[in-house]
């Protein structure tokens, strides 16, 4: 098999296995996948820029909170159904990943990932701010009568689950194309040796704010999916918690691999759900188990895969 | 037969706080030839050809390539105008295997078309001795692998103007051999510039060579003019402890 193809059989087994997922597992498991799947975009998302691109950004959460707010105050406050109200969600996270770029990319390294931490902190005090609207760190829910996709009920667990599996499917071989694409490896290029892409004649800058921009709208778009799966719009979403989420659940399933985001999502979920039946001191335990991988799988489970098993994982 | 000038440069100037590492230096690359660039350390070269692609802004000073000024285009730009710069620390992916590091070279100028790249890729690897290697990640390569590689890099841009910052130094003899026999057999097509501190590589591939010491071009001539300038050998063996 070429590796192309074991990519392709690689990421479609991953896709089956999520769909038989459906009817093998028990209702409990089927939730939990639905969750993860929509996480797993996020995580996609960060993966693009962080992984790929090798620009650390510490602030998220704000293009998460900009899909889920942009969806949800437009249906709230605009009267709009669903799949509007979603491409406004996308569009607010696009603009807001434009201007964030625009702005942040005039900084590298650790100065980068203060300002996009600022930037992301400014965005949380704006929700809080606009409290009258947003409701603050309470929240507001999204109606059952106001969550209907095209006529599909996506309340109910199989309508949650085929949505989220839809999109993830989407993203996760959108994603797989850009990583193999032209312009997937001159992002690799530029995580690799900026100063090298530069001297080969890439315009550096444009390329970062272009994964600034895909990784930007990918978690907006993950946000978006969030508040119409779950109901659920608060500003937890757009706290600094959510922009290290995401970062942890990359470093745990592989920084800069395809399968890894779905992978360290997974992980984590599972690893707080297990720990959390024996006690409450649950984070203590997922703690501990995150510090043990970093000191021994730097690279992260996908890494590890990637190293010691199948060295063609994109 | 009538030279053609390639590129140009016109007072160029670089200071760095109160020191002036290039002097009012006015400078024209033949094209087709291949030229090197020699002087005592500290001389300047690295911070010419840095100018020369962008790499460090100029203090002042004027770039004509191909009649046009560039001293104002970023170093991507310039490369895009067909300039390609081989680093003087060995500057390549190491992460990324042999041949994603040469695609990612060959690629910008051609289109994503799997087959057409993939030759184009062997070919260079091919021309520069390395092709079995395609396959290794190029940090596992050698040292003397690794200048090959990044030579490679930069024949793969089909550049117009092809500098080169010291490419043998640390190679082993018959690498240099290698490499000199390589040079040769671009000559003629590709305009090459080259620093370069061994005399036997210079002496063995130079059409023309021009000497820079203490930021201000010396002298300029054919290898058998250089070697009986008396100014030169004073720069080389008089003033500087360097061999």
């Amino acid at each position: 098999m070429t590796v192309a193809r074991k990519i392709n059989a690689l990421h479609f087994g991953i896709l089956l296995f999520l769909l038989a997922c459906f009817f093998i597992l028990p209702a409990y498991h089927v939730g939990a996948l639905s969750r993860i799947m929509v996480l797993a975009i996020y995580a996609i998302g960060l993966n693009i820029l962080f992984g790929y691109t090798g620009l650390l950004s510490l602030g998220h959460a704000m293009f998460f909170a900009a899909g889920m707010y942009g969806l949800g105050l437009s249906i709230k406050f605009l009267g709009v159904s669903v799949i509007p109200a979603f491409g406004i969600g996308i569009i607010s996270a696009a603009l807001l990943s434009l201007l964030v770029g625009l702005l942040a990319l005039r900084t590298v390294g650790v100065s980068f990932m203060i300002v996009t931490l600022m930037f992301a902190q400014t965005i949380y005090l704006v929700v809080l701010y606009f409290g009258e609207y947003t409701r603050g760190d309470e929240g507001f829910v999204l109606q059952q009568a106001e969550r209907m996709l095209l006529g599909f009920d996506v309340t109910t667990e199989a309508g949650r689950y085929f949505v989220a599996f839809a999109a993830f499917s989407i993203c996760l071989i959108g994603f797989a194309a850009l990583v193999q694409s032209s312009l997937g490896k001159r992002l690799v290029a530029i995580r690799e040796n900026e100063e090298r892409a530069r001297m080969l004649g890439y315009d550096v800058w444009r390329y970062k704010l272009l994964a600034v921009i895909v990784s930007g709208t990918v978690s907006g778009v993950a946000g978006a999916l969030y508040a119409l799966l779950f109901g659920y719009v608060g500003a937890t979403f757009a706290s600094v918690q959510y922009s290290i989420l995401p970062l942890l659940w990359v470093l745990l399933g592989g920084a800069g691999t395809t399968i890894g985001p779905l992978i360290g999502v997974a992980f984590m979920f599972y690893l707080i759900d297990a720990s959390s039946a024996y006690t409450s001191a649950y984070m203590l335990i997922a703690g501990l188990a995150l510090v043990i991988l970093t000191m021994f799988a730097p690279r992260g489970i996908a890494g590890i895969l990637r190293t010691k098993v199948s060295p063609w994982l994109p | 037969m009538a030279a053609l000038t390639l590129l140009e440069t016109k007072g160029l100037t670089k200071t760095y706080g109160g020191l002036q590492a290039n002097i009012d230096i006015d400078f024209t690359l033949q094209k087709g030839l291949v030229t090197a660039l020699i002087g005592p350390n500290g001389a300047g070269k690295s911070t010419f050809v840095g100018m020369l692609s962008g790499r460090t802004s100029a203090t002042r000073g004027r770039v004509i390539f191909e009649d046009r000024d560039i001293s104002h285009l970023p170093a991507h730009k310039r490369i895009q105008l067909g300039l390609a710069y081989t680093f003087q620390i060995t500057s390549i992916f190491t992460g990324l295997s042999v041949h994603e590091n040469v695609a990612l070279a060959a690629g910008r100028t051609m289109s994503a078309d799997g087959n057409a790249l993939n030759a184009k890729v062997h070919q260079t690897l091919d021309q520069v001795g390395i092709a079995d290697r395609a396959d290794q990640i190029a940090g596992d390569l050698s040292y003397g692998h690794q200048r090959l590689l990044e030579i490679a890099m930069g024949l793969a841009q089909e550049p117009k103007l092809f500098i080169l910052d010291e490419p043998t130094q640390g190679l082993a003899e018959t690498e240099i051999n290698d490499f000199i026999a390589l040079i040769r057999s671009l000559a003629g097509h590709t305009t090459i510039l080259l620093i370069e501190h061994n005399m036997r590589v210079v002496m063995e591939t130079a059409d023309h060579i021009a000497v820079l010491d203490q930021g201000m071009m010396l002298a300029e001539g054919t290898p058998a003019q250089i070697s009986a300038n008396a100014s030169v050998q004073a720069a080389y063996l008089g003033k500087t402890v360097d061999a």
